[in-house]
């Protein structure tokens, strides 16, 4: 490429160099091509799927829309971050259980947004949850058992604390 | 014997996915997120036009670019420049002429997606525009030049069945319209291909519905044996049809055997709605007898579905659509016309449903037009009229697999209707959502109903068939097969036939792959019967295999034993012995094909047992209407759905919601405007796909009648839900608007202007 | 470096005074996409993430204005104090794209692509926003009508960059609807925004025209017909929306038909007038 880049991501804690990087590649490239890690998929290359969330700062982003090279001094959040030891989270574990998986082409960047909201919000309306994952296409499920998911992690958590 | 009890994830439990821990963590592995040691790039040059002739192409200026390794065009096929699933006239790249807007030109292989992109930018081709044939209409009337050697018309199918001239007391008839969907997976396209190290072969993975299919074009084209050409299906990020044709696996694996190294193609999302086959739009004219008690007497029709440039699927979905004509209904005359047109649109083929989501879409418009004039309702009048087993379809075909209609109807008629608009609804519960549009007070509520047949496996004479492998050893089994796991759960559901069959917990399944015969489709509804049937049967040879041999084992003759719980036993002895034991050291390996029932081609007047077998469901669409805007929110979609048998409930369920929510976006969202052959909107900015916020409740109930021909009972589930969901949504729209809406998508144009 | 990521608005400044062609990136919404579907190659990026002063906001009660950073994402306007200040700006905000979006995409990124489609320009437009526009010779102020000069086109000079909006806090009732053909995530096929602001009544609109389109027939009537609370009466309301629909220029398009976007604009005029009542 014309105009190589060298720079610096934190990406789960964990400092990565990226060099020889197109100017224009996004983090999303980045994270899948560059630093192994295929968790975030791409599906439309606009923000109009949510396939690619990832936490930029806590924030909830489609990693498709950073420069990768303007995410330096961030802390980011792949899926993989999410439970490092390899089991499963309490959202990962519902959507496996509730059948909200099928091809699973969205299924990251949903249980990234999931676990966004509950942080957020930890007894989400059913109209709270549906606006929350407005951001994410699931093209398979029609979203019946991802909402389902929802539930029983609300209600596990909630019996839990109680 | 001892009391049977209910063993995990066998047969009729909600086994869960195999694949689901490694899909919610991300690690699964889909094709775009495989790769490998040094490998390129590849990427697809496309035309700018929907119909132009190729002067010239200059490829000097791409290969100045560093990074550029190989650049390919129809010069470069050293095979059968064209493929396609029913005539070879799609060409691997264009030649002289291209005849559709994205149709391929070139290919390059280079270091990085952005050189790809730059390369492509440079290769000047120089073309002459040429008038496209855009409209269906002219191909049929012969008025429009050919576009392709094979003519403008793909494929014309009569049926004429009873008396031609009968007629009753009520006619209705309407012209309606479906507009152009798009499967859009998420997962787009992507291959990755690595060539054999003597150059003559290439293995690619790739995500597709039909490996072996894939190969025997690819090698065609490739000029190899097919021996020669090894397909590993990458993970799938959804298919729905989009996925049967050829994208990009012969672009893939020309530029792996150019460049001697591995190359990976990914399409953007841009680049997927003009790389797959899309559903056809189609026009609908039909005219509908009935006497005064709303009886179907006679059907005529005329279906018009717009092929576009390339033939693929079209002749199968045109006989699909026509053949489907009267829906779940009894109908004894019936005087039918169904066009497939070349145009110079976009290529269409498979989608979920093929065909018959057009034909359902008019017959069950027609339907409220025959309860309107009858002074009916529009449950009464599907009751009066609902098919039953043995009825015969105006192809003169009797239907003999289970056909609940009437049971399917009652029960959708007996789910509770959802609760009213609150007075104070939260306005994300009105249509327009976060827009705010509406209150309370403009929002008028309606009711709608849809009831389909669907054809299941592939018709006319095409000999279906599916194979499976089934190695039992120390007691555990591997499934070998070639069935493409597209998302739809086989890989769920063939380890529970084994647990089954053969009373193992531990089953896995082997790669999928063109290493054992082809499994067929992952389409048509086929494959829990098709590839089920054949895991079904390779495990049945596996078992009787077992009792040979635990049976020689202890002088029992093998006909007295039995799977028990994870048991051999004798039936009428004591002897019991768990397979583990019973396979200690000992492999035992079948392969089993299936084949379903033949069945026949269709004669001029489209006479004749050309399906397989039918499926049926029924919806009822409840939606709240904003008439002055028109807007829709849909509230609630009640269904019953004709299952045969649920082999895994909760795999049912969600073909069942995912197929509504795919009827949903073609009833009032989803659409490929085309204009002149110009796609105008190939993007999720503007191909709308249905949100969490636009989803229904959705109420399902199952009736499960086994179908004595299915290998296990059980029909296939995944198009019946997608199909009659987008009529009830629609009737519910005019139910709520007091309006005649003849088209689907259904804008909000058609509502309030 | 062709990345730059100052940390303050002079060095952001400094670095355009020397990179004048430098593509200015806030919350990469617009901008990605357009790199991503290989209709723009950047050669030189500004990328403003670091620079704390454009993500802060604050409110002047004495003079009763609100200043929002140009890369304030939309999600902190959706609720909260900016949101009881401003509720048709909440309302817009809320429209943005998917959450993802609006915890990325912010006001600053509407006014620099300056898209008649842009969900809070109506809002700018109706309240008389003023554009806090610095550079490293000075810094300027203009209002909306004057930043937004064409489709895509705004009067920003080179090496100009935008710090701010300050619009005035709520002083009547205000409101803003936007038609979309999904109940989420959308663009708009035409939006409105309308607010009773010191006594008078301010219509925009969006995705009606090459600009935002502020209604001045439609106001001008609306403030005669109106009651000292702000209130229509139903046929007024009606007159009120006919005006505005008449002032809309909107394209067939795509995404939707001119009469269709007429038509919208009639309907959610008239009940943006009376929203909230019983009428």
């Amino acid at each position: 490429m014309s105009s190589a880049e060298f720079y610096t991501l934190k990406v789960n804690g964990v400092e990565r160099q990226v060099s020889d990087a197109w100017v224009g590649e996004s983090l999303l490239y980045v994270l899948r091509e560059r630093l192994g890690l295929p968790g975030a998929k791409g599906a439309c290359e606009q923000g109009e799927c949510g396939s690619c969330t990832v936490f930029l700062d806590g924030a909830s982003v489609c990693s498709c829309l950073v420069l990768a090279a303007s995410a330096v001094e961030c802390e980011i959040a792949t899926v993989e971050g999410l439970n490092p030891d390899g089991t499963l989270t309490d959202v990962q574990e519902a959507f496996v259980t509730e059948g909200a998986v099928q091809c699973g082409f969205c299924t990251p960047g949903l249980v990234m947004a999931v676990h966004h909201l509950l942080e957020e919000n930890p007894q989400p309306s059913e109209l709270q949850v549906k606006e929350a994952l407005s951001g994410n296409i699931c093209r398979c499920t029609g979203y019946g058992r991802i909402f389902a998911a929802v539930e029983t992690v609300v209600n596990r958590r909630n019996g839990a604390s109680s | 014997m001892s009391t049977l009890k209910t063993r995990r994830d066998v047969l009729g439990t909600s086994a869960l996915r195999p694949d689901g821990a490694a899909k919610v963590k991300g690690d699964f592995a889909f094709t775009s997120d495989l790769n490998a040691e040094n490998m390129l790039w590849g990427a697809t040059l496309r035309s700018p036009h929907a119909h132009a002739r190729i002067l010239g192409i200059d490829l000097s200026a791409a290969w100045q670019i560093a990074g550029v390794e190989a650049i390919v065009t129809a010069d470069d096929v050293p095979g059968l420049p064209t493929y396609g699933l029913i005539s070879q006239d799609q060409p691997v790249f264009a030649r002289d002429v291209v005849r559709y807007m994205g149709e391929p030109i070139a290919a390059v292989a280079a270091d990085h997606p952005e050189t790809c992109r730059r390369a492509l930018a440079a290769i000047r081709v120089e073309f002459e525009v040429l008038p496209a044939l855009t409209d269906a209409e002219e191909a049929i009337a012969g008025t429009f030049a050919p576009i392709h050697p094979d003519g403008n018309l793909i494929r014309h199918q009569r049926i004429v069945h009873g008396d031609p001239e009968a007629t009753g007391p009520i006619v209705v008839e309407g012209t309606y319209e479906v507009g152009m969907q798009d499967q859009a997976f998420l997962g787009t396209e992507a291959a990755l291909g690595f060539p054999d190290h003597d150059g003559h072969g290439v293995e690619v993975h790739v995500a597709t519905q039909w490996l072996h299919e894939d190969q025997k074009q690819m090698a065609a084209c490739l000029g190899l044996e097919a021996n020669r050409v090894r397909l590993v299906l990458g993970g799938v990020g959804g298919a729905f049809g989009a996925r049967e044709d050829i994208s990009l696996q012969v672009h893939t694996a020309l530029l792996a055997l150019r460049t001697g190294r591995p190359v990976k193609m990914q399409y953007g999302r841009e680049e997927s709605f003009f790389g797959h086959v899309h559903r056809h739009p189609a026009k609908i004219w039909m005219r509908h007898h009935a006497d005064n008690d709303g009886r179907i007497i006679k059907i005529e029709a005329r279906f018009v579905f717009d092929g576009g440039a390339y033939a693929s699927t079209s002749s199968a979905v045109l006989i699909n659509g026509v053949t489907h004509t009267q829906g779940p209904y009894r109908c004894a005359n019936a005087v039918v016309d169904g066009y497939a047109v070349r145009t110079n649109n976009p290529p269409c083929g498979a989608m979920r449903g093929f065909g018959v989501v057009q034909a359902c879409f008019a017959h069950e418009g027609q339907m409220d037009k025959i309860a309107a004039a009858a002074g009916l309702d529009p449950v009464t009048v599907r009751l009066v009229n609902a098919m039953t087993t043995g009825d015969t379809l105006i192809t003169g075909q009797v239907v003999e697999s289970v056909a609940p209609v009437e049971r399917l109807i009652r029960e959708t008629d007996s789910i509770p209707m959802p609760p009213p608009l609150s007075e104070t609804p939260d306005e994300l519960e009105l249509p327009g959502g976060s827009g705010i549009t509406s209150e309370r007070r403009h929002i008028r509520r309606g009711v709608g109903w849809g009831v389909s047949i669907k054809n299941l496996m592939y018709s006319e004479g095409f000999d279906d068939y599916s194979t499976a492998r089934c190695t039992l050893t120390d007691g555990k089994v591997t499934l070998k097969f070639a069935t493409s796991e597209v998302g739809q759960g086989f890989v769920t559901l063939a380890p529970q036939i084994a647990r089954s069959v053969l009373g193992v917990d531990d089953v896995v399944c082997d790669t999928i792959d063109t290493n054992i015969g082809s499994a067929g489709s992952t389409s048509a509804s086929r494959q829990t019967w098709m590839s089920g049937g054949a895991v079904d049967g390779a495990c049945r040879l596996v078992r009787e295999r077992l009792f040979e041999r635990v049976g020689a084992e202890h002088g029992i003759d093998p006909i007295r034993l039995a799977i028990d719980d994870t048991d051999v036993v004798d039936t009428v002895g004591t002897l019991r012995i768990s397979v583990k034991d019973a396979t200690a050291g000992v492999t035992i390996s079948e392969e089993f094909e299936h084949h379903h029932r033949p069945t026949e081609d269709l004669d001029e007047n489209g006479q004749g047992n050309c399906h397989v077998a039918f499926a049926f469901v029924a919806h009822r669409a409840v939606v709240d209407v904003d008439p002055d805007l028109g807007l829709v929110k849909v509230v609630q979609i009640a269904t019953t759905q004709d299952v045969g048998r649920a082999l895994n409930p909760l795999s049912v369920l969600g073909q069942i919601e995912g197929g509504i929510a795919q009827g949903l976006g073609l009833a009032v969202m989803e659409e490929i405007i085309v204009d002149n052959g110009r796609v105008r909107n190939p993007s999720f900015t503007d191909y709308l796909l249905p949100t969490a916020l636009d989803a229904p409740d959705v109420v399902a109930r199952l009736v499960e009648e086994p179908d004595p021909q299915a290998p296990l009972g059980a029909k296939g589930v995944g198009e019946p839900p997608c199909i009659s969901v987008t009529p009830a949504i629609v009737a519910a729209i005019r139910n709520a608007v007091g309006r005649d809406i003849p088209r689907c998508p259904v804008r909000p144009q058609d509502i309030c202007l | 470096m062709p990345v730059h990521l100052p940390k303050n608005i002079a060095e952001a400044t400094q670095i355009l005074l020397e990179h004048p062609d430098a593509t200015l990136l806030g919350g990469g919404t617009d901008l990605m996409v357009e790199v991503n579907f290989n209709h723009r190659k950047p050669q030189t990026v500004l990328a403003l993430r670091h620079v704390p002063e454009l993500r802060d906001w604050s409110i002047d009660s004495n003079s009763g204005t609100v200043r929002i950073g140009a890369l304030v994402p939309y999600r902190e306007m959706e609720t909260g104090t900016l949101a009881s200040a401003l509720p048709a700006l909440a309302q817009a905000a809320r429209t943005v794209g998917s959450p993802q979006i609006r915890a990325a995409g912010s006001i600053g990124g509407n006014l620099g692509t300056c898209s008649p489609a842009g969900d809070s320009l109506p809002v700018l437009s109706a309240l008389d926003a003023t554009i806090h526009i610095v550079s490293a010779s000075g810094n300027r102020d203009v209002t909306f009508s004057e930043f937004m000069v064409g489709p895509k086109k705004n009067s920003l000079r080179p090496g100009e960059l935008i710090s701010a909006v300050s619009m005035p806090v709520q002083r009547g009732r205000q409101g803003y609807a936007k038609v979309g053909v999904r109940n989420a995530m959308v663009i708009s096929v035409a939006s409105a925004c309308f607010a009773f602001q010191d006594g008078t009544v301010r219509l925009a609109l969006g995705s009606v025209g090459p600009t935002i389109i502020r209604c001045s027939s439609a106001e001008q009537f609306a403030n005669g017909a109106i009651d000292r609370a702000g209130m229509f009466d139903r046929d007024s309301a009606r007159r009120f929306g006919e005006l505005a629909a008449g002032e809309s220029r909107p394209i067939d398009d795509h995404r939707s038909t001119a009469a269709y976007r007429r038509h919208a604009i009639g309907v959610l005029a008239e009940r943006l007038a009376l929203r909230g009542t019983q009428q």
